[in-house]
This record gives C-alpha cells, structure tokens and sequence, in this order.
C-alpha cells in the first residue's frame, strides 16, 4: 500500500495491518525516516514538504514493483508525509513483509534507497537564517547506484 | 502542439509559475528544445532553466532525460533533484 498524507501515523498500528491474515509472513523490516534539527549548520524551525500530485503515487508504485520483482517478499508499506513538519516528526515509513529476513531487510533498503533519488518529494527548511530548500546528496545517488551494479 | 508545463519546488518559486499550458511550434520535439525556448523568454527563464543548477524533468508524470521526444497534449514537468525521505 502507498500513502501520501500530511497527518502522522502510528508504526505499530501499522506493522499489525500490513501482517495481519499473512501466515507465511516470519519477517518485517521497517524503515523509519524522522525529522532532524540540524542540517548544513544552521537550525531548523520547521519544514515543509512539496510534491507532485500524480507522479509521486506513479514513481512509488514502479518502486514497488521493481523490489517485487526482484525479491521474494509478501507485501510493501510505504507511507510518506507531505505539508508543514518539525524536527522529530515521522516523516517516512518504508515496511517489507517476507518468509525470511534477508529478502525483507534488502528490499526495504532499496526501496528507501529508490525513493530518495526517484520519488518527487521536496523538502523547504525554515531555519534562523531564513527558508531554504534543501539540497540533494550526492550520497543518496551512490546509495541508489549501488543496486544497479548487481 | 499543446504542452501542459508543471514547475515544483526552488524552480517554482524562481519563476513565479506553477503551470500553464502553451503551443509549441512544430520545430520543437524533445524537452530540451522545450526546454531551449523557454530560455528564450527572458534572463529569469534563462538562468533558471540553463544555468549552474540541476534540473530533472518528466514527461507525463514519469522521470525521463531531456531528449526524450514530446507529443501533443503532454505533461512535461521540471524540477530541482528530490529530496524526500
């Protein structure tokens, strides 16, 4: 399942239901994302998240396909926040069901990792010095180029 | 040719526009020669569009490179490089 919402959500509810009636399922692997304080120095007040209406639902499905292709697993969460956030929100929850561990384990770490580089989400800071959009990293494309090799 | 033009984050802000649907002349196939033309409308579009910052585009709501050819009715969309999660 896939979900945009601006409200939070609560991670245990949620493992239950992404399990529940799944008696093959003997691994879940979650990925929490939350909102830091710091970024590049300057302190963050609050932030808030842009996106693409549309294209956001369609890249997250083909993130989810692909890891469904590629690994034995039973289901996929991924929940993502949009609008105004403050540090120590949720802000991002990937959560893979599978049989075994290391299916579940991979496929949320590339799930994540996809995400990152594919997924249009737009973080704006707005901090002491003023509102700023957040840069990418170079380090999430070589985290995401890492799947590509193998 | 009909293109319905999308502009998110910094880039939006930059420009002042969201979206807006334009013609294009027959001459114009890929998003790089949309891309081009819009440089053309002034200093602003110019910089914003060819300057020193990174911009992705998509063409009906999937991530495409530049030269990726248009057609009639299309969504093109550019943004700067995300950052969610």
């Amino acid at each position: 399942m896939i979900r945009i919402q601006e409200a939070d959500f609560d991670l245990s509810t949620e493992i239950i239901n992404l399990r529940k009636g799944d008696l093959q399922v003997g691994a879940v692997v979650s990925f929490l994302g939350t909102v830091r304080d710091l970024n590049e120095g300057s302190e963050v007040h609050s932030m808030t998240l842009e996106h693409y209406p549309g294209m956001t639902e369609k890249a997250l499905e083909a993130i989810v396909s692909q890891a469904k292709a590629r690994w034995d697993i039973r289901d996929t969460l991924i929940i993502h926040r949009v609008g105004p956030l403050k540090p120590e929100d949720q802000i991002v929850l990937v959560a893979v069901t599978s049989a075994h561990r290391a299916e579940a384990f991979a496929a949320c770490e590339f799930m994540m990792d996809y995400l990152k580089t594919a997924a249009p989400f737009w973080k704006k800071e707005e901090t002491t010095d003023g509102g700023r959009w957040v840069d990418a990293r170079v380090a999430d494309d070589a985290a995401m180029a890492r799947w590509k090799k193998t | 040719m009909q293109i319905q033009l999308r502009f998110f984050a910094a880039l939006r802000e930059q420009l002042g526009v969201s979206e807006e649907t334009i013609d294009v002349s027959d001459d114009i196939k890929t998003i790089d020669d949309l891309k081009n033309d819009l440089c053309k409308r002034n200093a602003l579009w110019s910089e914003a569009l060819s300057g020193n910052q990174v911009i992705r585009c998509a063409l009906n709501q999937v991530m495409v490179d530049a030269s990726t050819d248009l057609s009639d009715g299309a969504e093109v969309a550019f943004f700067p490089p995300v950052t969610g999660g």
